[in-house]
């Protein structure tokens, strides 16, 4: 998931637009690439992400220090959240790609099937000692196609003050969620709050649930899955969570929390920067709670990849595999992390920058167990994500019960 | 085109066959700017349109260009979801009321504004407020205004003691459909009013002075003498009221996103997901072809009403 999945409303229109032209205008290309200085030393290569400031800055460095250091120039464009998926169509049918890609990890599968993207294992990279399940996410087929230097997934985040003064600790199984949730709803706050919207951003919030009782996209028409929706079900329908989840964002849960509006929230590590900006607001992050104790919380993992497209120019080819390489080193993968607040991808940097990082410490430990969206359907995920988010709107609103709801989209 | 005979003076049959076939081309010069400028920019996206409604156009299609021919499967799965009839039932509902709603707003304060008042000119300006504000800005503004825990209508409500629990206008899938037609209807009112009250500015005063003088006034007034000279402009506002209602997306996706649990999901907000979230461009286009065939039945009607208006 990515933190620009909120600001979709706002890029709607330059999605549609932009991709509106990449159908009529196939031929024509707004990117102004290949103009590189490559008489002189070493090559330009075009590098295109998503990212948007102050996060775009840090890349930025971190994109140009790279190219210095291979004796290239880098010419970089950021694409507005969900724009990028519509250009990068656009792209791959005028044969017009950036030498170096950034794929949120779910669009990998997608963009690797229509045969743009070129195999890393061309250039060397193995993804050896990363976390398996963001390798699993940037292969399609077998295949390594993008790696992500870092990465982030959902915790449960809660008001340190409110449980204090409700002397609770937090919850580590559903029933203590459920109860502290309950205990915690006073006059114009809830006790907890998450996001049930219908796009894949609701879907990514409840597979933690899904996942932890062993409910699976395959079949979500299961006792297990059912269970989980249940729980959230529950919440909404007693008070203890706002009747809204269904149209909130994460960035909508965020601003809940944030204003003290909600006593827990289950959210990512991106959003550690923001909450520190609230003054009065004193919050922790734990694991989210699972069905019984002592189990393992399967949360979706999060993250951006880097992908090098098939140019057609070799040489270009290489060295932007080489970039891919130096994005993913470690000493960048824990500049990225401490920059937007994600975990290094490699389990040993991981290690390592949990000890320095408190704050980011509980998301090292749920990320080595989480699982990626795209590894067991590959492209098929955008199905299943779909019918997941259905049957969830059709538990919250009442309209079905759960299990009647999940059979009901199963079907669809 | 205006060229006409009139240069042809020639004397001899041969060159006056050459000079009219000189003007044809002429003609077609002339007209030929026009020509590609609609071929190109309406023919071909129309066509390309029709097309990939009969294709499997997906992502991959972009790269290898092969979308194979699969007929009236992007159609008949569309059709035969569960997701089709709560779709056109949605579409209905959400045009007849935003129809209903715009119209019989706007032509009340365009009436009201047929009186002359201090500022009237003043206020009439700030009622195209809504048609000059940024669509998706719009729509942020009422998500807030509507929200149900925190939003300043139901807490407005809640004081007044109009309502004793909160209203969930926009989190509840019967109300939802409802929320976004009024979110429309404030949207659609400027351009009712507009066209209305210019419609009225034609009518003659001795009209309604003479009628006053027979006694017809009020009421009377309108239904014999606003009413019938406004009715060709009713039609126009009516006709391409609908055509711009059917093909709303913004409102839809900024306020609800099509949801809660599909409350709010019109033929048009289905074919942009199915396009541009699924990229299932084919199963997209498919269900825009449906709308842009009831689309054109309308522009249709729009087309024989504007032509009975002007010969009239």
């Amino acid at each position: 998931m990515n933190r620009q999945g909120s600001r979709s409303t706002r890029v709607l229109v330059a999605a549609a637009t932009c991709a509106a032209l990449a159908l009529a205008l196939a031929g024509c290309s707004g990117s102004s690439s290949g103009s590189g200085t490559s008489a002189t030393t070493g090559l330009n290569l075009t590098i295109e992400d998503y990212y948007s400031q102050p996060a775009a800055a840090a890349y930025d460095t971190i994109y140009s220090a790279c190219a210095k250091q291979l004796g290239d120039t880098v010419t970089i464009s950021h694409i507005a959240g969900a724009a990028l998926i519509p250009k990068v169509l656009q792209q791959v049918s005028s044969r017009t790609m950036p030498d170096v890609l950034m794929l949120d990890n779910p669009d990998v599968d997608q963009i690797a099937a229509t045969g743009a993207l070129s195999p890393l294992s061309d250039y060397g990279i193995t993804g050896a000692g990363y976390i398996p399940g963001i390798i699993a996410a940037g292969s399609y087929q077998g295949k390594l196609y993008g790696l992500a230097p870092a990465v982030n997934s959902l915790a449960l985040f809660y008001n340190v003050d409110m449980f204090k003064a409700a002397g609770l600790t937090p919850p580590t199984t559903w029933a203590e969620l459920q109860a502290d949730a309950k205990v915690l709803t006073k006059p114009g706050r809830y006790g907890f709050a998450f996001s049930g919207v219908n796009t894949y951003e609701g879907t990514w919030q409840f597979m933690p649930w899904m996942w932890t009782n062993a409910g699976d996209e395959k079949n979500i028409d299961t006792p297990q899955t059912a269970q989980a929706l249940q729980l959230l079900t529950s919440m909404v329908q007693d008070g203890s969570a706002s009747k809204s989840v269904v149209l909130w964002t994460q960035a909508d849960v965020e601003s809940q929390f944030a204003a003290g509006k909600a006593a827990m929230m289950e959210n990512g590590p991106w959003n550690i920067a923001l909450l520190q900006g609230v003054s009065g607001l004193h919050w922790a992050s734990v694991p989210l709670p699972t069905p019984q104790a002592g189990q393992k919380s399967v949360s979706p993992l999060g993250g951006e990849t880097y992908t090098v497209p098939q140019a057609g120019d070799s040489a270009k080819m290489a060295a932007a595999g080489k970039m891919v390489a130096c994005i993913n080193s470690d000493a960048n993968q824990v500049a990225i992390s401490k920059a937007v607040a994600y975990v290094p991808a490699k389990i040993s940097v991981a290690e390592q920058f949990a000890k320095t990082n408190p704050l980011l410490a509980p998301y090292v430990t749920v990320v080595q167990t989480a699982r990626s969206r795209t590894g067991e359907l590959g492209n098929g995920w955008d199905t299943a994500a779909t019918a997941i988010y259905t049957a969830e709107q059709l538990a919250l609103t009442g309209k079905d019960s759960p299990a009647a709801a999940l059979k009901q989209a199963q079907g669809q | 085109m205006t060229l006409t005979g009139g240069q042809a003076t020639g004397s001899g049959i041969p060159r006056r066959t050459r000079g009219l076939r000189q003007e044809r081309a002429v003609t077609w010069l002339f007209l030929l700017p026009a020509l590609i400028y609609i071929v190109l920019f309406f023919g071909y996206p129309i066509v390309k349109n029709a097309v990939m409604g009969s294709q499997d156009y997906t992502t991959a299609t972009f790269y290898t260009g092969s979308a194979p021919w699969v007929g009236w499967a992007n159609y008949s799965s569309f059709l035969s979801s569960s997701l089709a009839g709560t779709t056109f039932l949605n579409t209905a509902v959400f045009t007849v009321g935003s129809i209903a709603g715009q119209f019989t707003i706007g032509l009340a304060i365009a009436l009201f504004f047929r009186r002359r008042f201090p500022l009237s000119g003043l206020l009439r300006s700030l009622l195209l407020l809504p048609w000059l504000l940024p669509l998706i800005a719009g729509a942020a503004v009422w998500r807030w205004i509507l929200d149900q825990d925190s939003g300043v209508l139901n807490s407005t409500l809640l004081h007044l003691h109009l309502v004793h629990t909160s209203v969930p206008w926009l989190s509840s899938p019967g109300m939802a459909l409802y929320s976004v037609i009024i979110v429309n209807v404030w949207i659609g009112i400027p351009f009712n009013v507009t066209l209305l009250y210019s419609g009225m500015q034609g009518i003659p005063e001795e009209h309604y002075e003479a009628a006053a003088i027979d006694g017809a006034v009020g009421w009377k007034a309108f239904r014999h003498i606003t009413w019938p000279a406004l009715r060709p402009i009713v039609t126009v506002v009516l006709v391409l009221g609908v055509i711009y209602t059917l093909k709303v997306v913004d409102i839809i996706l900024g306020l609800t996103g099509g949801g809660p649990a599909n409350a709010t999901q019109t033929l048009a907000t289905t074919a942009y997901q199915d396009s541009f979230v699924r990229f299932a461009f084919g199963q997209g286009a498919a269900v825009n072809n449906i709308l842009l065939v009831v689309s054109l039945l309308f522009a249709g009607l729009y087309l024989r009403v504007n032509r009975r208006v002007s010969d009239e």
